[in-house]
């Protein structure tokens, strides 16, 4: 089976590739330790799949923002991304 | 007490995951592919970097038609919640009339959109249509194809008639489940028809009309069909939606580069919106199943 018609690149493949890692890794976290939901800042339920979910969407527009916005390289969003990401699981 | 977990049941799931991976995973990883490259055809592609997000995250079209596609779902918004609730507080509650006016609301929904569209293009003709032909004897010069709020009066219109029965029958069902206590209530209170609406009605509607406001605005957000049918999108670019402009920049011009990056941030919007409506919804759930 051929999956030239998809496309594919090497960054495009990596991208699916982490998100995917992301979602095994938490599908294993979430059956060796069972959780419970919290309530954060946001003042809303989350579990470790929320804030996953909550941190990947913020990410895609801190780096849509930083894109259009600030004309340096893309990677230093990717530094905003880990901070943001950091205090999603801290605090939401 | 101690609860058997037993996590085989979740392979019952897999038959629709299957599907959504065909029908849903696959083509958006296509996009995401298409997205960063080039093409001129012949499946040969050319690697672009991230210079077509930032075509379109700066574009000014892209800006004219995201800002048109949110005035468009503001207004319908504004016009068919407060029309939706006037309509089912007013329709009877049992009885022969209740029936009827239920098929009735319910007709509008069931036409297909390009149906829609070709209806309300007719109606909005000066020589045949209803509105149209209404409007040039009142004295109004009535031309949607050339003129923008013309057009722009047409499409929501023409949403408005469409969809306002949507809002109009959830609000009818969250109405219906209101026991009759609380009536009885009120009456004893001698509360006004404002007051039961106020703090009766409208508060035990909350849910419903939260699913109706998500509802109308999602499809309203992606809206491609009628006013594709009935404006095309016109005049100039006056009635270019979204999807529309989408698709004129994907299949018009074949720009599936800038096309796919725009589709991907449009995607972005709706699952923010989506995602921010959910959990309002299942957080109100939770409160009131406390």
């Amino acid at each position: 089976m051929s999956l030239a018609w998809m496309a594919w690149t090497g960054p495009t493949a990596i991208f699916f590739g982490v998100i995917a890692t992301l979602l095994v890794i938490f599908t294993i976290l979430g059956i060796r330790y069972p959780e419970t939901p919290r309530r954060g800042i946001l003042t809303i339920e989350t579990t470790r799949g929320d804030r996953l979910f909550i941190t990947l969407l913020g990410s895609a527009f801190i780096n849509a923002g930083w894109l259009a916005m600030s004309g340096q390289p893309q990677y230093w969003a990717l530094g905003i991304c880990a901070f943001y990401a950091a205090a999603v699981f801290r605090w939401v | 007490m101690d609860k058997v977990q037993n996590n085989k049941a979740w392979f019952l799931v897999l038959p629709v995951l299957v599907l959504v991976a065909f029908s849903a995973v696959i083509p958006l990883m296509t996009v995401v592919n298409y997205s960063v490259q080039d093409t001129f055809g012949s499946n040969v592609f050319f690697w672009e970097g991230l210079g077509w997000f930032e075509q379109v995250l700066t574009d000014s079209r892209v800006h004219a038609a995201l800002g048109r596609q949110l005035a468009f779902s503001g207004i319908i918004l504004a016009i068919q919640i407060p029309l939706g609730i006037a309509i089912a507080v007013c329709m009877p509650k049992r009885g022969f009339w209740a029936s009827v006016c239920l098929v009735l609301m319910a007709l509008p929904l069931l036409i297909p959109w390009n149906v829609v569209g070709t209806i309300w293009q007719i109606m909005g003709r000066t020589d045949i249509g209803l509105v149209g032909y209404t409007l040039d004897q009142v004295g109004i010069s009535w031309n949607y194809a050339r003129n923008p709020v013309h057009a722009w009066v047409m499409v929501v219109m023409m949403d408005v008639w469409h969809w306002t029965s949507l809002v109009a029958l959830l609000a009818y069902a969250g109405l219906q489940s209101i026991p009759q206590a609380y009536y009885q209530a009120a009456k004893i209170d001698q509360a006004s028809r404002w007051k039961v609406f106020r703090y009766i009605e409208l508060p035990k509607m909350q849910g419903v009309l939260l699913i109706a406001i998500l509802l109308r605005f999602m499809d309203s957000f992606m809206i491609y069909t009628e006013p594709f049918v009935v404006t095309g999108g016109g005049p100039g670019s006056a009635t270019s939606f979204l999807s529309i402009d989408l698709v004129k920049m994907a299949l018009g011009q074949f720009d599936l580069g800038p096309a796919a990056a725009f589709s991907l941030m449009y995607f972005l919007v709706i699952l923010l919106v989506s995602w921010v409506f959910y959990t309002v919804m299942t957080n109100l759930d939770k409160a009131e199943g406390r």
